[in-house]
């Protein structure tokens, strides 16, 4: 059924998609029989050369979405395609040979790099497996990369612990640009940073977007950075996408009653927005995944939904209410705008 | 104003490790008055966390506070003998941290830790005590509270665990409250409503709270007052609006221009703050934001600027302050918006290595 259901696409997009997913499932199976349905039945598109944003609270299935994109999970159901390879139905190595078109910068820059590797190693890792460089060409490049994100190329033969988060992140990047890939999948690659160096690296990771034509998929819970960073915004709520619009459509008209009520909760570092601020309450707790409510699953918290009605019996479909903009709401004309900034002029 | 509940001169702490003297609080000194909300903010290893330690009389080892005065209405906490503080902790002073469930005991129901928190300072009959905890955990708005009394620590989402470690902290109506990071292991809708949940008991129980955050935002939304701190110092002291809206400190005006805000433009470049903040075990001379401030003048680099006031309940250290910075030095024009400027590829400095 889904299959037939069209995706979210950019409306002024001519080139065909980066990468295609299809009702992308993904259950992890758990006691008794029961299954966590961390990603239950996703449909989107990631166009050439833009930056999507993947955002939601803890255990939407963010980041086991990310996994599944970059085949670091199997899918339990659906496609994904890459340009026009069907990732899904790719096993061992023909599987591995793509992998070089789609790296992955994680969250935690301290566990994701070996701390008994030097750092040219660990940079050269991907250049080794896919043997694209060795001796004196792998050499340069490692430095060459060092010097992209803003180190001393010297450093190839220092270990992790010499480095602070932030340099350790820029050597994670450094790795996922070794093979030129032409998507990362950016897992909260900042939120484990210090406030002052986040900025360093967000001004970083968009200007080697620039410079190497990638495409990201930037998956955070802070919607304020995927605001900076993304040309698209998908929101998640429970295994499910909810909206999906351009970056300041979202913002300024939210067309699903839980984007609003994250939008409301973002803290606005300007005492006199702070102010202003109109709290949408949600009720209650986040469902579980094992068994997700009947009908629309935010059914349980949504401040505008009518139960019992059609929200807790007709699960609502994506749909493009406006064009390039897809929600999942019953009423999302109803949503309006609840963003506490949303009439203020956006300031220096 | 009413008198301080609270005044902190001069506080020094100090961890004497194995490498040599870190000085993780290095001269703090600031007031808190009866009811009012004091934010905090720096970075990791700033010295937040330490300042609130350090009132609290809970410095970990091999940490000490070594000089200074922490008053409370008028006593000072570092003279008085261990037992009356301890007698004043969880009862006056109470303090809530980031992570509540390694702060809750396990084993132990919800109900029950929090009857404990009252039982430590007054003889009730243990239903009274019961009776008051329930109570305590629906001030909180916690639904349900009878139930959730019968519940142990893990049955709870994190939202309600930090619900519960706040009904322990007002457990006794202290005088103040800290809050160390409070929120920062949450959602932000759990975020925002604890946020307003504190902001509710500030103003209706009259507890002065101090927040300590790395968070500009949550500031912004709880706290009249805010105290800025960079490298175990304070760099700057003022009204929420004045910091915001006036900061003078290179240092502050640099960190509210380096956070991609929700409702600035898209795209916008973001003002980056270059390089690292300093080792604690040897500080820079001078100044010690100097080595990352793009205002710095020749005295910044010998002379330590003294934390002076200026104004209403203003307070800056430093040599060139961002009114000068703006009329003679072109702060305005500095959000560098070449490609490249601000990621740190041109022109960082490496302190940390090499």
């Amino acid at each position: 059924m889904a299959e037939l259901a069209p995706t979210p696409t950019l409306q002024s997009a001519t080139s065909a998609p980066l990468v295609r997913a299809e009702d992308v499932v993904k259950h992890f199976p758990a006691r008794l029989g029961a299954s966590v349905k961390a990603v239950d039945g996703v449909s989107f598109e990631i166009r050439r050369g833009e930056c999507l944003g993947l955002v939601g609270e803890s255990g939407c299935g963010k980041s086991t979405l990310g996994r599944l994109v970059t085949q670091l999970l199997p899918l339990t159901s659906g496609r994904i395609w890459f340009k026009d390879v069907d990732l899904s139905r790719l096993r061992g190595e023909k599987l591995r040979r793509q992998r070089r078109e789609f790296q992955m910068i994680f969250q935690d820059p301290y566990a994701s790099l070996d701390p008994r590797m030097t750092v040219g190693d660990i940079i050269a890792e991907p250049l080794d497996n896919f043997r694209v460089a060795r001796g004196r060409v792998r050499n340069d490049r490692v430095q060459e990369l060092l010097h992209t994100v803003g180190l001393n190329p010297n450093f190839n033969n220092r270990y992790p612990h010499e480095f602070s988060g932030g340099q350790r992140q820029r050597i994670g990047i450094a790795r996922a640009l070794s093979v030129q890939p032409s998507l990362i999948v950016c897992d909260e690659p900042i939120s484990a940073l210090d406030v002052s160096i986040q900025g360093q690296i967000i001004n970083l990771l968009q200007d080697l977007q620039r410079q190497f034509e990638l495409t990201y998929l930037f998956i955070a819970h802070d919607l304020a950075v995927v605001r900076h960073i993304s040309d698209r915004v998908m929101v998640m709520y429970l295994g499910k996408i909810v909206e999906v619009a351009d970056g300041a459509q979202i913002y300024t008209d939210p067309r699903h009653p839980y984007t609003a009520a994250l939008l409301s909760a973002i803290p606005v570092p300007d005492p006199k927005v702070e102010r202003r601020r109109r709290l949408v309450h949600l009720e209650g707790e986040v469902p579980s995944p094992m068994s997700p409510p009947i009908g629309c699953r935010f059914h349980t918290r949504c401040p505008i939904a009518r139960v019992p009605g059609v929200c807790s019996e007709v699960e609502p479909p994506l749909e493009e209410k406006t064009p390039g903009h897809w929600s999942a709401c019953h009423f999302s004309d109803e949503v309006g705008s609840v963003a506490p900034w949303a009439r203020s002029a956006p300031s220096a | 104003m009413s008198a301080p509940i609270l005044e902190v001169r001069d506080l020094h702490t100090q961890f004497f490790t194995d490498d040599g003297v870190v000085q993780a609080v290095n001269g703090v000194s600031f007031d808190l008055h009866e009811g009012e909300s004091l934010g905090i903010v720096g970075e990791s290893g700033c010295g937040k966390s330490m300042t609130a330690l350090s009132i609290m009389g809970l410095v970990p080892e091999p940490g000490r506070v070594t000089a200074g005065q922490i008053r409370f209405r008028g006593e000072d906490l570092l003279r008085m003998r261990a037992e009356d503080v301890r007698e004043m902790r969880g009862r006056d002073l109470a303090m809530i941290f980031q992570d509540p469930l390694s702060s809750l005991n396990p084993v132990l129901k919800n109900g029950f830790q929090i009857e404990e928190a009252i039982l430590a300072h007054r003889d009730l009959p243990r239903r009274q005590a019961m009776e008051r905890a329930i109570g305590l955990l629906r001030k909180v708005r916690v639904q349900a509270p009878e139930a959730r009394a019968r519940d142990y620590p893990f049955q709870l989402s994190g939202g309600m665990r930090q619900r519960t470690m706040i009904a322990m902290g007002l457990a006794n109506d202290p005088a103040m409250l800290i809050a160390d990071e409070p929120t920062t292991a949450l959602d932000v809708t759990v975020q925002a409503q604890i946020l307003e949940l504190l902001r509710d008991l500030n103003r209706e129980l009259n507890t002065a709270i101090i927040m300590i955050t790395h968070n500009l935002g949550v500031v912004a939304g709880l706290c009249s007052r805010v105290i800025v701190m960079y490298a175990g110092q304070i760099v700057e002291e003022g009204s929420v609006d004045e910091i915001f809206e006036r900061p003078q400190h290179p240092y502050t005006w640099s960190l509210l221009r380096s956070v991609p805000r929700i409702d600035a433009l898209r795209h916008e470049r973001l003002r980056s703050i270059e390089g690292l903040p300093p080792d604690l075990m040897s500080p820079p001379r001078g100044c010690r934001f100097h080595p990352r401030c793009p205002f710095r003048v020749d005295r910044c680099f010998s002379e330590e600027p003294p934390l002076e006031a200026f104004g209403e309940g203003r307070r800056a250290a430093c040599w060139v302050t961002m009114e000068t910075a703006y009329a003679e030095m072109g702060a305005a024009d500095l959000v560098d918006v070449r490609p490249g400027a601000g990621s740190g590829v041109h022109g960082v400095t490496e302190k940390r290595v090499g």
